[in-house]
């Protein structure tokens, strides 16, 4: 899946940065009907999580209020070098992972 | 067969009132502000809600309710004894009166979180933000939306 992460490569230690991501993902309702009348099944991502070098630093639980290929920008302290791990899951056994390294000075 | 003039319009009057009635019963698929409530009860409990601290920044007035860029952000020092737990977002018309929920903590450095949400209708979305003293704080916005989403057909 496609997946745009914004993390700045290098940072002070103990500046506050943005972490910015966003994945290609349909976030269907379960709300909205076909032509036919046919309910379409829900299928949206209901869970994104934020690890910073082993540590959850932002956990989001989305609902089908959350628009198609679900944007998130939190913020955390930069402390050290390392990795940023994050996790989409959702429903029919969707999961998807992306990382990215930071320089902590 | 009403045969004034006077008796054919509070005919045509009456008919209308009625023709209104079904045009409410329409959108069954709506959060009632009942289901918000209970929303938002789930998440806080019997605690009091204080209004204040947060802040949503959302369009007044939206085209289309697919993609709505909102900013949450509340007002704390984000020290290790004064932080966010958590910000829990709810709207009033969509089918489901959740929207998000996050959550965190001591080392997030600045209490802020930006999404893009979908708003059936034209509504208020509420956000709750929950203290690490487990105060929570609240803010209401209204938003005006001219294209709904989420019940759309599927072409």
């Amino acid at each position: 899946m496609a997946t745009l992460i914004n993390v700045p490569a290098k940072a002070r230690r103990g500046d506050i940065i943005e972490i910015r991501t966003l994945t290609s993902h349909i976030m269907e309702t379960g709300f909205r009907h076909t032509m036919a009348g046919a309910l379409v099944p829900r299928d949206i991502i209901t869970s994104f999580i934020c690890r910073y070098n082993g540590t959850e630093v932002f956990r989001a639980d989305l609902f089908p209020a959350i628009a198609a290929n679900p944007y998130l920008s939190f913020f955390t302290i930069a402390k050290e070098s390392g990795k940023f791990e994050f996790e989409w899951i959702g429903d029919n056994g969707y999961s998807s992972t992306a990382s990215a390294s930071i320089t902590v000075e | 067969m009403p045969n004034t003039r006077r008796q054919f319009l509070s005919l045509a009057g009456s008919v209308t009132v009625a023709g209104t009635i079904p045009m409410v019963t329409l959108r069954p698929l709506e959060a009632t502000p009942a289901m918000l409530a209970t929303a938002i009860r789930g998440v806080v409990g019997e605690a009091p809600i204080h209004t204040g601290k947060v802040k949503i920044d959302i369009p007044p007035l939206v085209e289309n309710g697919n993609t709505v860029p909102m900013t949450i952000s509340v007002a704390s020092p984000m020290t290790a004894t004064d932080y966010v737990k958590s910000i829990h977002v709810f709207n009033e018309k969509n089918p489901q009166p959740n929207i998000g929920n996050f959550y965190l903590n001591a080392s997030s450095g600045r209490a802020q979180v930006s999404t893009r949400i979908r708003l059936a209708d034209t509504q208020k979305v509420v956000a709750i933000a929950r203290l690490s003293d487990d105060t929570f704080w609240q803010v209401t916005a209204d938003v005006v939306v001219t294209l709904a989403a989420c019940t759309e057909e599927m072409n």
